[in-house]
């Protein structure tokens, strides 16, 4: 059975063979449906609220755009067949593939392929339980609740263990394969984590491979991108740098940036929020401040940092 | 003329299409009531202990899981009552705000009253269901 709404299909689809020039002729207002999904609104807030990403934003309009002629192909009556939505989001931790994530969901909403629009995401732990007969009814009811939705499987490479041939993960897989097929229509699984161990999970699950269709890699942030990221969450957060201390930030970020465990974004953020936590113990100590001081980080604040005391 | 149990909200109207169930799932789902999906072979009014089929279902946001569980139910469970509860925790007691059937056997049995003879030829009244003369699962056939 199916729930989605298909008003705009009120005729059975013709064969291209069947099409009279009248009907060939006829305008298809894609203009029309841009405007009621409102679709150009997402995607201009994807290009704005997100540094960087060109090739993400790139594949995601053509997503969009291939979703979007469907739609307008069906309600003039032509076969299409439905899309393979499932996707999948390589790269190194930061680089925004959660976040992506949600907007993907909302587009998807927009669009009329999933009925929701809300992410549910998890990682092997939701899904995959600790004894026999604990995995298929845990990874079941993750997917109940992300039906009508977008599912986010993070490190998706750690349901596949092959060093232990009994682990219950291989389950979940099976689980999970069988729902990407047979419910196509009630939600789309983004399987997220690191290039190279996505590709040997997709290398050993050959099976999982042909079900997604769009594989999309997220790029690592150049260091300008990561100052821009930094100043807009400093902005939401209600701070400024002064000059001194963006150049510092900046000398920050080329040292931290050689340095292991480098989460771009995400180390942007922690950075910050130590940042913010060295200014507030220096206002402490002064004792007076005034408002200007209350908003703004200095210098000071990240020079104090761990990363410049290494070196 | 073939008996038809009543039981529950919806009760008096013909059996609900799958799209209508999901309709009052979504209903129940939008006002934040955790779904519940129960069966039985024992129809009496009185009998509350209905089987669990799975647990009870939290946080969901769509109506299609709980329609994909109600069809596993009827492949299981196709000579059986089922039925649907939705939980309103609001209260801070378990309370059921809306509870419907959505299967029932193909050939339902009816009920017979049994009058008991008591003193002073006063007569007490009781119901007595006809699936219930014979043992659990074996109640209900094609």
């Amino acid at each position: 059975m199916t729930l989605r709404p298909e008003a705009e299909a009120a005729e059975a689809p013709k064969a291209l063979e069947a099409l009279t020039p009248e009907e060939l002729a006829r305008s298809a207002d894609l203009k029309a449906f841009v405007r009621e999904t409102a679709i150009d609104e997402v995607l201009d807030q994807l290009d704005r609220e997100l540094v960087g990403l060109k090739p993400v934003k790139m594949k995601i309009r053509e997503i969009a755009a291939l979703l979007l002629v469907d739609r307008l192909r069906r309600s003039v009556g032509l076969k299409t067949p439905p899309p393979t939505l499932h996707m999948s989001f390589t790269g190194n931790p930061g680089t925004g593939k959660t976040t992506v994530a949600l907007r993907m969901a909302q587009i998807l909403h927009r669009l009329g392929y999933v009925r929701k629009g809300h992410l549910v995401a998890v990682t092997r732990d939701d899904l995959v339980g600790q004894y026999i007969g604990h995995t298929a009814p845990k990874t079941k009811e993750v997917l109940k609740r992300a039906m009508g939705g977008v599912l986010f499987i993070d490190e998706a490479y750690y349901l596949y263990r092959p060093e232990n041939e009994r682990d219950y993960g291989q389950e979940a897989i099976e689980i999970l394969l069988q729902v990407m097929e047979t419910h196509r229509d009630d939600l789309v699984v983004i399987l997220a984590g690191y290039k190279e161990k996505m590709d040997q999970f997709f290398r050993s699950n050959p099976g999982m491979r042909s079900r997604i269709a769009h594989h999309i890699d997220f790029p690592d942030y150049t260091l300008d991108e990561l100052l821009e990221i930094a100043r807009l969450m400093l902005r939401e957060q209600g701070y400024r740098f002064t000059p001194a201390a963006e150049e510092a930030f900046r000398r920050y970020l080329e040292r931290r940036m050689q340095m292991p465990h480098f989460a771009n974004a995400r180390s942007v953020r922690n950075a910050l929020d130590r940042a913010r936590l060295r200014q507030a113990n220096r206002l402490f100590a002064r004792g007076a401040c005034t408002v200007a001081d209350l908003v703004t980080i200095d210098a000071a604040d990240i020079l104090q940092s761990r990363v410049f005391q290494d070196g | 003329m073939s008996f038809r149990l009543t039981q529950g909200t919806f009760s008096y109207l013909p059996d609900l299409t799958d799209e209508e169930i999901a309709k009052q799932v979504q209903y129940a789902l939008d006002r934040g009531w955790a779904i519940n999906i129960e069966f039985t072979d024992d129809p009496h009014p009185r009998n509350v202990y209905w089987d669990m089929w799975g647990l009870p279902m939290f946080d969901l946001q769509d109506p299609s899981a709980v329609l994909y569980e109600i069809q596993k139910c009827r492949e299981a469970y196709p000579n059986h009552y089922i039925r649907v509860s939705a939980y309103d925790r609001s209260y801070g007691r378990q309370t059921i705000a809306l509870q419907f059937i959505v299967h029932r056997p193909k050939h339902e049995l009816g009920f017979h009253v049994i009058r008991q003879e008591v003193r002073d030829r006063q007569i007490r009244y009781t119901l007595h269901s006809y699936a219930t003369d014979r043992p659990k699962g074996e109640r209900y056939v094609d």
